[in-house]
């Protein structure tokens, strides 16, 4: 399962910079990110190289972090590549909590980060689908 | 114009007697009907014939809202429920609040304090109160309803809210007198502004504002505004409630009505009684109160006492108007606010105890509380929707406990300043 660190920020200048430049002076490498935000706070989750290490170092500098099981599906970068994957999960009844996309090195797939209700139940059923997912290494190592 | 000349202007010799034989009275009747009196003096040493002079009050021990809070709710009651005519209850506390109970001459006694105050300001039988403090378990609505009417003047019990209905009332009957906080009366004014109802067309003469500390600065803006003479009432429900003390037409300092309520000024930290004129936290010993007699009670308002004569006559010693707290209680549309019962709720809702800060602002002319808590390792999740719902939850039993309306802010850990370790745990922007 892919560890996701997730970052309590204040809606206030300069702090999405502040985490950022914690994990890059750790020589924490950045794979894949998305906010959520509300009028008074954001909460930023991170794909990074090492997320047992920049879990400890954003807990040292005073950051509210948490770190959260997700899962990498890799999905065909064609249109209508999302929406299959989408449709068979509804079918499956898998509540999606939150999920972000980004456009990997990896040719021709894009990859979508899932946040699930049920994560063990998720990759057995995308195993049993022949959905293939990427395993934590690979995703760290992108 | 005196309401009660012979006790309000008595000579002081004379006031000093009868402090003396109404507290002893008092001691002995708290020590002998009041178990939780008599442990604590029993503990400090002290018996009722120990009090020989009025010097002698400096033995006794203090009392304190903790006192009340641990006798909830009629535990200091020195009289059977039998006696008891009238049951009140302080605003939000942590909990439980502190329950405060009346004879008949209590309440006697009560409406005579506040139909001097009233006086004071001017009221007569020919007056039109318009009363637009709280009714309900808060005192100052009753307290100042009971006085009004017993001057003979007309009551308007319009209570609080409902502020076009009060500006309308206040146009159609006539009202001389206002009886409200002061951060009301403003906010009024801005309800007239949108009625386009002036106040100079108002044959209001007078206002009559406590519940609330308020500065001279604010009293120059409702005087100039109402076009009124804004007198500063105090009162606290553990002693009887508004009328404890009340400025005279010179408002320099508010009388003390001494033949009732005998106040110390002492250092809040050593508990030393301080002399006259110093600057420290106001003690009351209530010399009458039957239902529910204080001994040395600590308000925690920060406060000193004039002795020298006052030009009105009244011969009764004048407090400065309170500005301050001993302790961290904010006062919020008359509501008593303490920072420890924010920390409680918050160790109930998040099951840890967080940083927090009180930031109250005035907005216009009210007053708004946002609390603003450091979220922490334990109460974090991912999810926007969880974080979302713990603010609802947060907010919602603080405004059950604390009886206002408050913002909730979810900062981040560490951001809420600590000088010495110690977390400052509120600001007020009010500009006291």
């Amino acid at each position: 399962m892919v560890k996701q660190i997730s970052v309590f920020l204040e809606n206030k200048a300069g702090r999405l910079a502040s985490v950022t430049r914690t994990l890059g002076d750790a020589g924490i490498n950045i794979r894949a990110l998305s906010i959520a935000d509300t009028s008074d706070f954001g909460i930023l989750r991170l794909i990074v190289s090492d997320p047992d290490r920049a879990y400890a170092i954003l807990k040292e500098a005073g950051f509210a972090v948490s770190e959260t099981e997700v899962i990498a599906v890799s999905v065909p970068d064609t249109p209508g590549g999302l929406a299959a994957i989408l449709e068979v999960m509804a079918e499956a009844g898998i509540n999606i909590e939150y999920l972000y996309a980004f456009i990997g090195t990896r040719a021709e797939n894009a990859l979508v980060i899932f946040k699930v209700e049920d994560p063990q139940r998720a990759v057995k059923f995308f195993g049993e689908r022949g959905i293939s997912f990427l395993r934590a290494e690979e995703v760290y190592a992108l | 114009m005196y309401w009660n000349q012979e006790m309000e202007c008595m000579p002081r010799p004379q006031l000093a007697d009868l402090e003396l034989r109404r507290l002893k009275e008092t001691v002995f009747r708290a020590y002998t009907f009041v178990p939780a009196y008599r442990e604590k003096m029993d503990a400090a040493g002290i018996k009722p014939y120990d009090i020989q002079k009025l010097e002698d009050l400096a033995h006794l021990p203090f009392t304190t809202k903790q006192d009340l809070r641990d006798a909830y709710p009629f535990g200091l009651f020195a009289v059977p429920m039998s006696e008891v005519v009238r049951i009140h209850s302080s605003s939000g506390t942590t909990g439980k609040p502190t329950v405060v109970g009346y004879t008949q001459k209590d309440l006697f006694t009560w409406s005579e304090m506040m139909a001097r105050a009233l006086t004071c300001a001017g009221a007569t039988r020919h007056s039109i109160v318009q009363n637009a403090y709280g009714y309900g378990l808060f005192t100052g609505g009753l307290g100042v309803h009971y006085g009004a009417e017993r001057i003979g003047a007309s009551v308007i019990p319009s209570s609080g809210g409902n502020t076009k209905r009060q500006v309308m009332l206040m146009q159609d009957f006539g009202s001389t007198i206002l009886t409200c906080t002061p951060s009301y009366a403003l906010y009024m004014y801005e309800v007239m502004q949108e009625m386009g109802v002036r106040p100079s067309d108002l044959r209001l003469k007078a206002g009559i504002f406590g519940a609330e500390p308020w500065t001279e600065n604010m009293r120059r803006e409702i005087e100039s505004k109402l076009g009124i003479a804004a007198y500063d009432i105090y009162g606290l429900s553990e002693i009887i409630g508004p009328g404890v003390a009340m400025e005279c037409e010179l408002r320099n300092g508010l009388h003390v009505f001494e033949d009732h309520f005998l106040p110390e000024i002492i250092n809040p930290e050593t508990g030393e009684v301080l002399p006259p004129g110093e600057h420290g936290e106001l003690v009351i010993t209530t010399l009458t109160k039957e239902a529910l007699p204080m001994l040395r009670y600590r308000t925690r308002d920060l406060t000193s006492l004039d002795v020298s004569p006052c030009p009105c006559g009244r011969t009764h010693v004048r407090m400065k108007k309170v500005l301050g707290r001993s302790d961290d209680m904010i006062i919020i549309r008359g509501v008593n606010v303490f920072p420890s019962m924010v920390e409680s709720v918050l160790l109930n809702v998040a099951g840890v105890e967080p940083h927090y800060l009180l930031v109250v602002d005035r907005v216009g002319s009210l007053d708004e509380l946002e609390v603003r808590v450091e979220v922490s390792e334990k109460v974090f999740s991912d999810e926007v929707r969880k974080l979302e719902e713990l603010n609802r939850q947060i907010r919602k039993e603080l405004e059950g406990a604390l009886g206002v309306a408050v913002k909730v802010r979810l900062v981040e850990p560490k951001s809420i300043e600590r000088s010495e370790g110690k977390a400052r745990r509120v600001i007020d922007n009010r500009k006291m």
